[in-house]
């Protein structure tokens, strides 16, 4: 039972609301990040502390993006693909992430450490192109740059190369 | 190059300045809320709001001191204020900078919008995607809780003013302000009808004021400076005020600038955009967010203030401004928009559900130039069965940027699905629909 180490947080989530199905999506986010996905004893978790039927919770699951029924690589390589970052060579970050990872769009590396998915606006587009992995974003990509937060992503779980918080342009030094 | 005196990011462009409480303090932050617990009722803050003219930041600019005096006298509660920090029109990127970099500015207005519309309880609706934005407003509420600026007894007033923050999962339509409600309501972000409007009917069938991020931000400095001082800023009557602007694309300086609503786009793409990023000239444009129909580069002395856009055929919107240059093609550019209206329209309204799968579909076939002479009409009509069939304005603003391109750049069309014609095998075409 994934709240059960929970039970604090889950009662400062309901405390505020007065109805308590509004605690839906932060209680699936917070299954999410124990277990990687929204897995069916999560929903059926959910369902009970909300005083919903499992159908209730599975049906607002699918409506958000964001969440995944399946486990997916413990990175998640989230490019921008909408016009604004289009312009500016987002397809080519796609592309420059197949290569190295050797996987195509929506796949996960076999060592399930990258998975790669194309998505529509992060609101980053002044420094784009851009990607979100898991929590982070990463803007203004380059061939090299890429390379590099794969690289220290595999490596050391983490990369310097994220950003925010965001300002662009920064301000000139007076 | 003109100077213009920023209001929302004044603060954050200051060496040192980290967003900290004690750095907003020392700015002169939440002088705002003490003069209006002190000094004020409720229904004068509401007046000085109208006075100012502020109208709101998310795109469909309604009167921000209108919107607060529909919510009904005497009510007995419990009242709502939802800010709408969902952003997500592509193009947009101004209310993550003013939620991570000043977020106790945001809350300061929140606070004095609470007191004004007499709300107890206030929600933070941001988008799941800005998770170290809404770490950054979870840490600024701490710290006003703690400093008595929020919480039980604001300031000693006997007021209770308490704001969470709500992270949304990833849906553009949540940012439609019923869908947004839906969705804090725990449920799939399927707009209501409206009438009942909001100020009514919102969250949990409560009065309830959805307002964006940057309006928000304005609120204290109206505040401090006075209606009449917002008023006299930018183009009046109608577009008081300065904007957070986003200009992206092909920009040699992309990103947020805060300037006088009414200065004309080329001051905007030029001056401090520093003009086109390589040698070749301005194309396209599109002035306020995805939904807004595309401009010519005969539009850039168009005042950026929201008559002056709607006069030229298309929207000041959100304040997105994307620029493109010659060399982009506008169908492979209207395909992009449209992919993403296609993935984010919620399946609520069948003509926006069935039809932005068709217009993706139609688009594609034009730019993989297996097109057809009679495509431009089927995308036309596509469009004229969706525009004003639908529960929201999702389906008004996905068709817009459509039709404008095919206004502007019909002959990129046909030019398309001229090529398309010599490759055509001969015989009948079996049609085949892919989802």
């Amino acid at each position: 039972m994934i709240f059960d180490t929970l039970q604090q947080q889950v009662e400062e989530i309901l405390a505020r609301y007065p109805v308590k199905r509004s605690a839906i999506l932060p209680l699936l986010n917070m299954a999410q990040e124990q277990e990687g996905y929204v897995s069916e004893s999560a929903m059926r978790e959910i369902a009970k502390i909300l005083d919903l039927t499992p159908p209730q919770v599975f049906e607002t699951v699918t409506f958000y993006t964001m969440f995944h029924l399946k486990p997916i690589g413990k990175f998640h390589l989230q490019v921008c693909k909408s016009l604004m970052c289009a312009l500016v060579g987002s397809d080519d970050v796609v592309g420059w992430i197949q290569k190295k990872l050797g996987i195509a769009t929506g796949q996960t590396t076999p060592d399930n450490t990258f998975t790669l998915s194309v998505v529509e606006c992060l609101g980053s587009c002044g420094t784009g192109p851009m990607m979100q992995v898991n929590d982070d974003y990463y803007e203004q990509l380059s061939e090299e740059k890429v390379g590099r937060i794969l690289d220290d992503l595999k490596r050391d779980g983490i990369c310097s190369l994220k950003t925010g918080p965001f300002m662009y342009p920064q301000p000139l030094a007076k | 190059m003109a100077q213009y005196e920023k209001i929302l990011l004044n603060n954050m462009e200051q060496p040192g300045y980290t967003g900290s409480l004690p750095d907003y303090e020392r700015a002169g932050g939440y002088q705002a809320l003490r003069t209006v617990l002190k000094d004020m009722q409720p229904d004068q803050v509401i007046e000085v709001v109208k006075k100012s003219g502020l109208r709101g930041r998310g795109g469909a600019g309604f009167p921000t001191g209108v919107k607060w005096g529909f919510i009904p006298k005497d009510h007995p509660g419990p009242i709502y204020l939802c800010c709408n920090a969902d952003e997500s029109e592509p193009g947009t990127f101004k209310d993550r900078q003013l939620m991570e970099r000043d977020p106790h500015q945001m809350l300061e207005g929140m606070a004095i919008t609470c007191f004004a519309i007499g709300a107890q309880t206030s929600y933070i609706y941001i988008r799941g995607e800005f998770r170290l934005g809404a770490k950054i407003l979870e840490r600024a509420i701490q710290e006003a809780s703690t400093a008595g600026y929020l919480g039980d007894n604001v300031l000693g007033s006997g007021l209770t003013i308490n704001i969470f923050v709500h992270q949304g999962a990833g849906a553009y339509i949540c940012g439609e302000e019923t869908a947004l409600l839906e969705s804090l309501e725990g449920k799939r972000g399927l707009p209501r009808f409206k009438p009942p409007f909001p100020a009514t009917h919102g969250l949990y069938q409560k009065p309830t004021v959805v307002n964006n991020v940057e309006t928000m931000a304005n609120i204290p400095h109206i505040i401090n400076r006075g209606g009449e001082w917002f008023a006299s800023i930018g183009s009046p009557p109608k577009s008081c005020g300065t904007r957070v602007f986003c200009l992206s694309g092909h920009v040699k300086r992309p990103g947020n600038y805060e300037v006088p609503m009414g200065i004309p786009f080329r001051e905007l793409i030029y001056d401090l955009g520093g003009g086109m990023r390589s040698d070749k000239p301005l194309k396209a444009f599109i002035p306020g967010g995805a939904s807004a129909p595309f401009l010519t580069p005969e539009h850039l002395d168009v005042k950026m203030d929201f008559e002056s856009v709607a006069l030229a055929g298309s929207m000041l919107g959100s304040g997105g401004v994307t620029v493109m240059e010659e060399g982009t093609n506008m169908v492979w550019a209207t395909l992009r928009l449209t992919e993403f209206f296609y993935h984010e329209s919620c399946g609520k309204c069948t003509p926006c559900r069935e039809g932005t799968s068709w217009l993706v579909q139609t688009l594609q076939r034009i730019w993989g130039k297996r097109g057809r002479p009679e495509d431009i009409g089927v995308l036309e009509e596509l469009c004229g069965n969706i525009a004003g069939r639908t529960v929201c304005a999702f389906g008004e603003a996905l068709v817009g940027p459509i039709l404008s391109t095919i206004k502007h750049w019909r002959h990129e069309y046909e030019a398309l699905i001229q090529e398309a014609q010599g490759t055509r095998p001969a015989g009948k075409e079996l049609l085949v629909f892919t989802h």
